[in-house]
């Protein structure tokens, strides 16, 4: 989950370094290190040209996303890159939480796409976003391992006694979803291990360790066929739906806007629906 | 003011510098994030049941692993420093494997030994013996990362101590298994006493192989790295005041037992710096 | 009822035999890399050697011979071992240290304690007993060390240079004392010390190069050295070369005219055998240019060195030493590089076989 593509190297050295000191618990924090951002200040800037005559437009643009985010926005900026030549799109992936941190810190982003409303909230009340617009939903779905071995189907079945069922912890936005569905139905899972992220219940969940675990459908369709992936209706108790919106600092407001506008516009919403992205 | 007088060290006073810059590189961050605690509301932060569930599975877990690192180390360190047999470089480099290795790769390695589908899982679990998301894997990865630490320390002083003692000892009369009881450990207590200490410490802030082969639920694997980790997610200030408590946990620790290298390197090579020898523990 | 060893360390050019009677104490002399502490680690059990066979009162502690491999653990062998240093074990109290022995035997505590206080006692150290190693002086840390060794009752016991570390005031007491404790005791001691091997040993076998190249009672063996090292040992110049009918004639021509030793229990001299010429050096008289008339051996040599020596001058040239006055050193205004006359009456050379 660290920044994908032009990272800061020098900064993430020195929090390598700084880990590797500390070498104990700090060092364990390292993913999602936060400060390993692209783009040292004063380089990124607008210099948005030409207003008339349309889009032409240039400069980087920092993009803060949620990891689940990954695949769909790697291929949306590059349809942005080629459509508008001469400008640059950084992308920094992590959980949406440890992205809220860092944009409060001053990390130098100019859009950011949550994945959840929760966490937008705590940008808005700071006014450090502008409106953000819903562009996406998320549901959860049962992954199995290959071969789905202990059977399960239905989501009642993730209680059975016996069943090694994974789930995120409620305090991340997969496991409060979780949580919703549960109270909905009035089934209460007794999980092997509430993780911090969808990752880690993939990774249970791929390596066999756990019979199955609670993750989004993007999440099971980018495993590939590491996992398998049931449906359940009671999913529909709990749809997670992401905003995106401009970083109130951003000194490249065009681009930004430019970039939002391909994300919540036909072709950006056909590539989320590949990644198995619901419409907002 | 007059200055101290001191005696003449031969260190260059740019030295001095550096050596505060890499104080300052670990202290600073330490000092910055105390400053962030929430004060008023750092007593029901800390004591909130997660919090405490958490702190009292990392201590029993990281005191299980400690005895774990003794019973398996010190025979490791022991051959690694006294015997002589083909393939010993080797060996020592691979019990050192998991200092230099990331833990979240030590967390996929043990996954794939003793997980569901793992080397020696899958006969343990035939034995009826599931490791994956129980207290005992996390006691397994935190001996995994800390294993090292103890080995190194133990074989510094095994070294430092020579053989000759034991052989005095052994013409003396006394068996291969009385020579290590009563020579050979109590010669390197005080080099067996800094790696357990090391080793605790290490244990104390396993996270990433953890995560990856325990997994995470409250009172079984959810151990206070991880519990900080979680709480970061919704609760920044306790994050902070449950990272200043493992901080203040760690450095209490080490500050008790560990006196630092230059007793215990020292100790057992001469009969005169073993003259207070109360000071092994 | 001896100690008989046979060995031989291939890798250290180390091969050789000795016995040991029931109460005899024998030195072992050499010069540095001799092969000294190879001996004691294979008596003791500490090295491996690449064959022979070593018993101790008809109990093999190994047997290497013609591709058997019988081998006693040091533990069981009995053979206690007191090096340079005390190696008190510094987690023990002197008393906790001499029980040691007993205890590893299988003595219970409280006996253990009371043959540790009688050792204690018999090295005079008895109101050490509560004390730790790091609280003793050097020669208290070496008489308990004696005291240790004597506790665990060894068949033999195994000195390495005992008195090499201590201080010169500490020196003479232990060295009374292992006189005393020696006495009725099979030991073998390896010394740099003339003093020692005279004092403490009955015999005193010399090993140069890992062999054997001198043996027998320590006043003979000092008294008629054969080799260039025990000589210096004895304070005595040495030459080496052939049997003449007056004499010993080097390698390089010299003539050394001396006076044949009769008491040889080789019998009369043989020409032309190997032979060395031994001489005080305070026999030696030094002069600046040649002296004339016989019988004097008188060569030229130059001076290397200038030492005191007791109240004298010793005058070095080379492997030779001549002793003479400070008032005659002045005299000749001797100087190291002077090319001098090295002067010694032919009665004072004793000549034998070597």
């Amino acid at each position: 989950m660290r920044p994908v593509r032009k990272n800061s190297a020098g900064l993430s050295a020195v929090m390598l370094l700084t880990a590797g000191l500390l070498a104990a618990a700090l060092s364990a924090c390292a993913p999602g290190a936060p400060g390993g951002t692209g783009g040292a200040p004063g380089t990124g800037n607008a210099a948005a040209s030409g207003t008339s005559g349309g889009s032409r437009l240039s400069g980087k643009l920092t993009v803060f996303a949620a990891a689940s985010l990954k695949s769909a926005f790697t291929r949306l900026a590059d349809e942005f890159e080629r459509r508008n030549p001469g400008t640059e799109v950084v992308l920094s992936f992590a959980g949406s939480s440890d992205l809220v941190t860092q944009i409060s810190q001053g990390a130098p982003a100019d859009v950011f796409a949550s994945a959840d409303s929760k966490n937008m909230a705590k940008l808005q009340e700071a006014s450090l976003v502008g409106d953000p617009i819903n562009f996406a939903t998320n549901t959860l779905e049962i992954a199995v391992p290959p071969g789905n071995p202990a059977s399960i189907s239905t989501f009642a079945d993730l209680a059975r006694p016996g069943v090694k069922a994974v789930v995120c912890a409620s305090q991340v936005p997969c496991g409060a979803a979780a949580d919703r569905i549960e109270k909905a139905t009035g089934t209460a899972l007794k999980p092997v291990s509430e993780e911090s992220s969808v990752t880690d219940v993939l990774g249970k969940v791929a390596s066999g360790e756990a019979d199955a675990g609670l993750v989004y459908v993007t999440d099971v369709k980018n495993a590939g066929d590491k996992v398998e992936g049931i449906p359940f209706p009671e999913a529909s108790q709990a749809v997670n739906t992401y905003p995106v919106a401009a970083v109130g600092t951003t000194r490249n407001r065009e681009l930004a806007a430019a970039f939002i506008s391909l994300v919540t516009g036909s072709d950006g919403q056909k590539t989320l629906a590949d990644a198995g992205f619901g419409a907002p | 003011m007059r200055r101290r007088r001191t005696d003449y060290t031969g260190i260059p006073a740019w030295i001095y510098a550096a050596a505060a810059v890499g104080g300052l590189l670990v202290l600073l961050p330490v000092a910055a994030m105390a400053a962030r605690v929430n004060w008023p509301q750092f007593l029901p932060l800390i004591t909130s049941e997660p919090s405490l569930t958490a702190l009292g599975l990392s201590l029993r877990t990281s005191a299980a692993s400690t005895a774990l690192c003794i019973i398996l180390g010190v025979p490791l360190a022991l051959v690694l420093a006294r015997a002589t047999f083909p393939g010993q470089r080797l060996l020592r480099s691979f019990v050192l494997l998991p200092l230099v290795l990331p833990p979240v790769v030590g967390g996929i390695a043990l996954l794939y030994t003793f997980g569901r589908q793992g080397l020696l899982g899958r006969n343990l679990e035939l034995l009826g013996i599931q490791v994956a998301f129980s207290t005992a894997a996390v006691v397994l990865a935190q001996t995994f990362v800390a294993l090292p630490f103890l080995v190194v320390s133990l074989e510094g002083a095994l070294r430092t101590a020579g053989g000759r003692y034991e052989a005095v000892a052994a013409t003396l009369g006394a068996r291969p298994g009385t020579v290590l009881r009563r020579v050979t450990v109590p010669l390197v207590l005080p080099g067996l006493a800094s790696g357990a200490v090391l080793s605790f410490a290490r244990g104390l802030g396993e996270f990433g192989a953890t995560l990856t082969f325990a997994g995470s639920l409250q009172g079984v694997t959810r151990t206070l790295p991880l519990e900080i980790y979680l709480q970061r997610e919704t609760d920044a200030d306790a994050a902070v005041a449950l990272s200043l408590v493992l901080v203040a946990v760690a450095v209490t620790v080490v500050a008790l037992s560990y006196r630092g290298p230059r007793r215990t390197g020292t100790a057992a090579r001469t009969t005169a710096a073993h003259a207070s020898g109360g000071s092994v523990q | 009822m001896t100690f008989r060893l046979d060995a031989a360390v291939g890798s250290r050019g180390f091969d050789v035999s000795l016995t040991v009677g029931p109460a005899e104490t024998v030195a072992i002399m050499g010069p540095n890399g001799a092969g000294k502490s190879t001996l004691l680690a294979v008596i003791a059990g500490l090295l491996h050697p690449d064959s022979g066979r070593a018993e101790v009162d008809g109990r093999v502690l190994f047997d290497l011979a013609g591709g058997r491999s019988a081998w006693t653990a040091p533990h069981q062998r009995g053979t206690a071992l007191l090096a340079q240093e005390p190696l008190l074990f510094p987690h023990l109290t002197v008393l906790e240290n001499v029980a040691f022995g007993p205890r590893s035997k299988g003595a219970p505590r409280q006996e253990a304690r009371e043959t540790a206080r009688r050792w204690l006692g018999a090295v005079d150290a008895g109101e050490l007993a509560t004390r730790r190693p790091a609280e003793l002086s050097g020669g208290q840390a070496q008489r308990v060390a004696v005291a240790r060794a004597l506790a665990a009752d060894p068949q033999l016991l195994l000195l390495d240079e005992p008195m090499a570390a201590l201080d010169i005031h500490a020196a003479p007491l232990l060295r009374r004392l292992l006189k005393q404790v020696l006495a009725e005791r099979r030991a073998i001691i390896i010394t740099h010390d003339v003093l020692d091997a005279l004092m403490l040993a009955d015999r005193v076998i010399v090993l140069e190069d890992g062999k054997v190249t001198e043996a027998g009672p320590t006043r003979d063996v000092l008294q008629r050295p054969r080799s260039r090292f025990v000589a210096g040992l004895a304070g005595l110049n040495l030459v080496a070369g052939t049997l003449t009918e007056h004499g010993v004639r080097t390698a390089a021509g010299q003539e050394f005219a001396g006076q044949h030793d009769s008491a040889m229990e080789a019998g009369p001299f043989i020409a032309g055998q190997a032979g060395v010429a031994v001489f005080p050096p305070s026999a030696v008289s030094v002069f600046l240019s040649e002296a004339q008339g016989s019988p004097r051996n008188s060569f030229p040599v130059a001076v290397t060195d200038l030492e005191p020596h007791g109240d004298q001058i010793r005058v070095r040239a080379g492997d030779l030493s001549a002793d003479i006055t400070p008032a005659a050193s002045a005299d000749l205004g001797l100087a190291p590089g002077m090319t001098v006359f090295f002067v010694i009456k032919a009665g004072a050379v004793s000549v034998y076989q070597a």
